[in-house]
C-alpha cells in the first residue's frame, strides 16, 4: 500500500515527511521540556532536608524558612469545589431551560449571553468582583476580599463551561427515550430528571470535572478578590491564599528552596489539573457506549 | 516534480509573504546595540522616582530606552544579580550576603502608618501598633477610636517595607495576624482608601504623593515625630531608609552613565517631587 | 375539555428553572451591563491613540494595543506553523510507519494532553525561565508571544489532528488513484477541508491568548509605552486592567474602559472569522455536495 510514506515512491514525500516528523519531534521536545523543567526545579525540595517540610510547616513564611504550603491547597480546593457547589446546580438547570423549555430567541439570546460569558477574560471577572462584589461582603465584614467573594466570581466564571457541556449531552440523549417516556404518561419534569440526567450523566459529569480543573488553575480572579492571606480557610469571609495566587505573588524574587517549593506547588497543581482532565476525557468517551 | 512557488496553494502564498514582512518589518535595527537599553526592576517605593529619572534621561539622549518595572526589593536584587535586569531598585540598605552588589544611593525615605482619611484617631503608641497587628486589639474602640473592626493590611514577603517594618518593631512575619495582604506600595494605598477601617504602612513619599491626588488617606505620626519629609530629612525620624540601585560589580557604560545622572544635582528636583529626600 | 389535572411537581420543576434561568441572566447581565456602561463611558478615539499618562489614570491605551497586537502576532506566527505541522504529521501517520506507529502517535498525543492541563500561571515560570532567563531574552514581546504559543499549542494541534482525522478517507484514495503525491493530497485538497476545523482552533487559540495575563506578567513585563522591537517590553491589555484595578487608585474607570476594548477585540476576531468560515463554507459546499453524492 502506498500509504506507507517511507516507501514511498515520490522522493518529495518522503522529504516532506521527514521535515514535518522534524518538526513534529523539535516541537514535542521543546514542549515536553515544559514538563521535565517542573520537575527537574522541584527536585531541591524533594530531595533535600525540606522535604516534609512542604507537608508538615505549619504555614508559608519563605524568610523564615517556613514552606507548609497546606493551608493554600486547602484554601485553593474550598474555593474551586466552592465554586463548583454554585456553578454545577444553576448550570445543569440552565442547561436544562435550553435543552427542554425554551425556544426560538429567547433560546438564542440565552445561548448567546451563555457564549459571551465564556469568552470574557478572568481580568474582566476579576475587575468586576473587584469593584462590584468586594464593596458588597465588605458592608458585611471588611475588607470585603475573602473567601466568599472568590467562590462568588470563579463560580461565574466556570458556569458557562458546565452549561454548554450539560446542553450537549442533554441535546444529545436520542429523543426516542423522550418520546418513549412522554407515551407512558411521564410529565415533563420526569422525563428530565429520570430520564434525560440519568442519559446525559456521563457527559454532564465530563462538564463538572473541567470546570474543578479550570477553577483550580485560575489565578487572576483569586489573586484580585481573595485577600491573599495565608492561613487555612476559617470562615467564608475570611481572605485566603489560593496556591495559584501565591506563585504569582512570590515567583519574582524566590530564590534557592523557595523557588523550588514553588516549582513544586506547580507541579503539585499541574498533576492534579491533569487527572481531572483525564477523567474527564474518560467520562466522555462513556457518553458515547451508553447510545 | 520540481517544486516552484506555484505549487503552494494561494493562501499559504500569503501567509508565508506576510508572516516574512511582519517578521522583518518589526525589527528595528538596533544600531547602538544592547548599550541602548536599560532595565530597572525592583522595588515599587522606588519606582515612580526611577520612571521620572529614565523619562528625563530618555529626553536628554535620544535614541535611550529605560524600562522600569516593580515586584519588590527582593526581586530588583534577584534580577540584578542574574542579569535579568541592569540596575536593581532596592529600598533599604544591602544585606551582609548581599556584597556581590554595589549599592548607589539616591534618596532617602521614611516608612509611615497610614489610615483612612475619615478615621479620628491621631496618633498610635507603638504597642498600640503591636497589638492591633497582631491580632490582640480588633477594634478601634480600643484604641479611642470609632466602633468599626480594624482592618489590617501587611505586605507580601520580599518587600522590603514589610522587612523594615517587622525589625522596628521587633516582630516576626508569622506574628502578624493580617486581613489583607498586599504588594505595591500602591496597591496598598488603593486598600486603604477603600476601606474606613483599615491600617497600613507605606512609603511617606509615595503616600504623600498619593494625597496630592485626594486620595482619602492621612499619615500617623511614629511616636512623636510627624511623618513628614522634612523629618526624614533631619534625621529625626525613627523608621527611616535608604533608596538604593544596586548594581553588579561592574555596570554597563549606559548603566554608568545613568546612575551618574541619578545621583546628580539634575535630578533633585524630581526627587522631591515625589516627596523622598536627596541625599 | 380539559381532562388532565394540575400538575404541582410539573408546575414547580418548570417555573424553578425559568426562576434560575432569570437569574442567570440578570447576573451576566448585571456583569456585562456594568462593564459596557462604565467602560462606555470613557471610551472615546482619543482613548485609543494617546499614551498613557499619570501611571494609566488619564491619557488613553495606544501602545498597549500595540503591544498586545504584536504579542498576539508573534504567538500566532509561532504556532500556527508548528502547529499544523504537527497535526498533519499525527493524522497522516496514522497508516504509515508500520509498528512504530502507535506508541509514536500515542507518546506525542499523551505530550499533548497534559500539556493542554497545565495552568497558565505555570507556563508564565516556564516562560520566565527559559525564554527570558535561559535565552536571555528578557522582559520582551518576544518571550511573551512565545510563552502564549506555548499554550495555545496543545489545543491548535488536536483541533487541526481531528479535523484531519474527520476528513472521509474516499478523498485520500481518490487522490492516490489520479497519482497525487501525498503532500499535494495534503496541501491541495486535506487542509482546505478542514479549514472549519483550523479556523475553530485558530479562535480558541486567539480567545485564550488575549484574556491571557498571568503568562504575561512575567515575561512581556510592565513597561507602558510603545515598544521598537520585538525584542522590547511591552505591556498587554489584560495586563494593564490588572495593574490598573489592583495598583492605581482612580484607574478603575480607565481599567473598565480597556476592559471593554479587550471584550470588543474578541468578539471582533469571532465575528471576524465566523464570518471568513461562512463565506468559505458558503462557497464550497456546493462542491462537497455533489462530490459526497456521488459516493453511496
Amino acid at each position: 500500500m502506498a500509504y506507507l510514506i517511507n516507501q514511498s515512491i515520490n522522493r518529495l514525500d518522503r522529504g516532506a515527511f521527514f521535515a514535518l516528523g522534524l518538526i513534529s519531534l523539535i516541537c514535542c521536545s521543546l514542549l515536553g521540556m515544559v514538563i521535565w523543567f517542573l520537575f527537574h526545579e522541584s527536585l531541591p525540595v524533594l530531595r533535600g532536608s525540606h522535604a516534609g517540610s512542604f507537608i508538615f510547616d505549619d504555614s508559608w513564611f519563605p524568610l523564615e524558612q517556613r514552606f507548609g504550603v497546606m493551608p493554600m491547597v486547602w484554601a485553593s480546593l474550598a474555593i474551586a469545589l466552592g465554586a463548583t457547589f454554585i456553578a454545577t446546580p444553576f448550570g445543569i438547570a440552565s442547561a436544562i431551560f435550553l435543552a427542554f423549555y425554551s425556544r426560538g430567541p429567547i433560546k438564542s439570546t440565552f445561548r448567546l449571553l451563555m457564549n459571551i460569558l465564556a469568552g470574557v477574560p478572568s481580568v474582566v471577572l476579576g475587575l468586576w468582583g473587584l469593584t462590584e462584589l468586594v464593596p458588597i461582603v465588605a458592608s458585611i465584614q471588611p475588607p470585603g476580599t475573602s473567601l466568599l467573594t472568590a467562590v462568588l466570581v470563579l463560580s461565574l466564571m466556570i458556569l458557562p463551561t458546565v452549561t454548554l457541556t450539560s446542553t450537549a449531552a442533554l441535546s444529545a440523549v436520542p429523543p426516542q427515550f423522550l418520546e418513549g417516556a412522554q407515551a407512558l404518561g411521564f410529565n415533563q419534569k420526569s422525563v428530565i430528571l429520570h430520564i434525560a440526567l440519568p442519559a446525559a450523566k456521563a457527559g454532564i459529569i465530563s462538564g463538572v470535572l473541567l470546570a474543578i480543573a479550570r477553577a483550580l488553575g485560575e489565578t487572576m480572579v483569586v489573586l484580585m478578590v481573595a485577600g491573599n492571606v495565608v492561613q487555612n480557610p476559617s470562615g467564608l469571609l475570611e481572605p485566603v491564599r489560593a496556591l495559584t495566587a501565591n506563585i504569582a505573588l512570590e515567583m519574582a524574587y524566590a530564590m534557592e528552596d523557595h523557588r523550588a517549593s514553588l516549582f513544586f506547588s506547580g507541579l503539585l497543581l499541574t498533576l492534579v489539573v491533569w487527572a481531572l482532565a483525564m477523567l474527564s476525557t474518560r467520562f466522555r468517551s462513556l457518553d458515547g457506549r451508553t447510545q | 516534480m520540481k517544486i516552484s512557488y506555484t505549487y503552494f496553494p494561494l493562501w499559504i502564498r500569503h501567509l508565508i509573504v506576510t508572516s516574512f514582512s511582519l517578521l522583518i518589518g518589526l525589527q528595528t535595527p538596533n544600531t547602538l546595540a544592547d548599550g541602548s537599553r536599560l532595565t530597572i526592576t525592583g522595588s515599587s517605593t522606588v519606582a515612580p522616582l526611577a520612571l521620572e529619572m529614565a523619562k528625563r534621561y530618555e529626553r536628554q539622549h535620544p535614541g535611550v530606552r529605560i524600562d522600569v518595572q516593580t515586584g519588590g526589593s527582593s526581586r530588583g536584587i534577584n534580577d540584578a544579580r542574574s542579569g535579568l535586569a541592569d540596575i536593581g531598585m532596592v529600598s533599604r540598605a544591602l544585606k551582609d550576603n548581599e556584597s556581590d552588589l554595589t549599592a548607589h544611593l539616591i534618596a532617602l525615605d521614611g516608612i509611615s502608618i497610614i489610615l483612612h482619611r475619615s478615621n479620628p484617631i491621631a496618633k498610635l503608641t507603638g504597642q498600640e501598633i503591636v497589638d492591633i497587628y497582631t491580632g490582640k486589639v480588633r477594634n478601634w474602640q480600643e484604641v479611642g477610636g470609632p466602633n468599626l473592626a480594624i482592618t489590617v493590611v501587611n505586605k507580601a514577603e520580599g518587600r522590603s517595607t514589610l522587612e523594615l517594618f517587622l525589625h522596628h518593631f521587633e516582630l516576626t512575619n508569622s506574628q502578624i495576624k493580617p486581613n489583607v495582604i498586599i504588594g505595591d506600595n500602591q496597591q496598598g494605598i488603593k486598600t486603604i482608601s477603600a476601606n474606613p477601617g483599615a491600617i497600613g504602612y507605606v512609603s511617606i513619599g509615595t503616600a504623600e504623593f498619593e494625597v496630592t491626588f485626594g486620595t482619602p488617606i492621612k499619615l500617623l505620626p511614629m511616636g512623636d515625630v510627624e511623618s513628614s519629609v522634612a523629618n526624614v530629612a533631619q534625621g529625626y525620624y525613627p523608621l527611616s531608609r535608604p533608596l538604593n540601585f544596586v548594581t553588579t560589580t561592574n555596570p554597563s557604560e549606559l548603566g554608568q552613565d545613568f546612575l551618574r545622572f541619578a545621583q546628580s544635582l539634575h535630578v533633585k528636583d524630581l526627587v522631591e517631587e515625589q516627596f523622598f529626600v536627596a541625599p | 375539555m380539559n381532562t388532565t389535572r394540575f400538575d404541582f411537581a410539573d408546575y414547580l420543576f418548570r417555573y424553578s428553572i425559568y426562576c434560575v434561568s432569570l437569574l442567570m441572566i440578570l447576573v451576566i447581565a448585571w456583569l456585562l451591563g456594568d462593564v459596557f456602561i462604565k467602560g462606555f463611558s470613557h471610551l472615546s478615539w482619543d482613548f485609543l491613540v494617546e499614551e498613557p499618562r499619570s501611571s494609566g489614570r488619564a491619557g488613553g491605551i495606544a501602545p498597549i494595543l500595540t503591544s498586545t497586537m504584536l504579542i498576539l502576532a508573534v504567538a500566532l506566527i509561532t504556532a500556527v506553523p508548528i502547529g499544523l505541522s504537527v497535526a498533519i504529521w499525527l493524522a497522516e501517520l496514522t497508516s504509515s510507519f508500520g509498528k512504530y506507529q502507535q506508541p509514536l502517535t500515542g507518546f506525542v498525543g499523551s505530550t499533548l494532553d497534559v500539556l493542554a492541563g497545565i495552568p497558565s500561571i505555570v507556563y508564565g515560570l516556564f516562560g520566565n525561565a527559559f525564554f527570558s532567563v535561559y535565552l536571555g531574552l528578557g522582559f520582551s514581546i518576544l518571550s511573551g508571544g512565545l510563552t502564549l504559543a506555548c499554550m495555545i499549542l496543545p489545543v491548535f494541534i488536536r483541533t487541526c489532528e481531528s479535523g484531519l482525522r474527520a476528513v472521509d478517507r474516499h478523498w485520500r484514495d481518490g487522490a492516490l488513484a489520479l497519482g497525487m503525491s501525498r503532500v499535494t493530497t495534503i496541501f491541495h485538497i486535506l487542509l482546505p477541508t478542514t479549514k472549519p476545523a483550523i479556523l475553530a482552533g485558530l479562535i480558541l487559540s486567539m480567545g485564550r491568548a488575549t484574556a491571557e495575563t498571568a503568562a504575561l506578567i512575567f515575561t512581556s513585563g510592565y513597561v507602558d509605552r510603545s515598544p521598537d522591537s520585538l525584542l522590547d517590553s511591552g505591556r498587554a491589555l489584560a495586563v494593564h486592567i490588572y495593574d490598573l484595578s489592583m495598583n492605581v487608585t482612580g484607574g478603575d474607570a480607565n481599567a473598565y474602559a480597556s476592559a471593554l476594548v479587550l471584550i470588543l477585540m474578541i468578539l471582533i476576531i469571532n465575528v471576524v472569522v465566523q464570518a471568513m468560515l461562512d463565506r468559505w463554507f458558503f462557497a464550497n459546499t456546493r462542491i462537497i455536495r455533489s462530490t459526497t453524492s456521488t459516493h453511496q
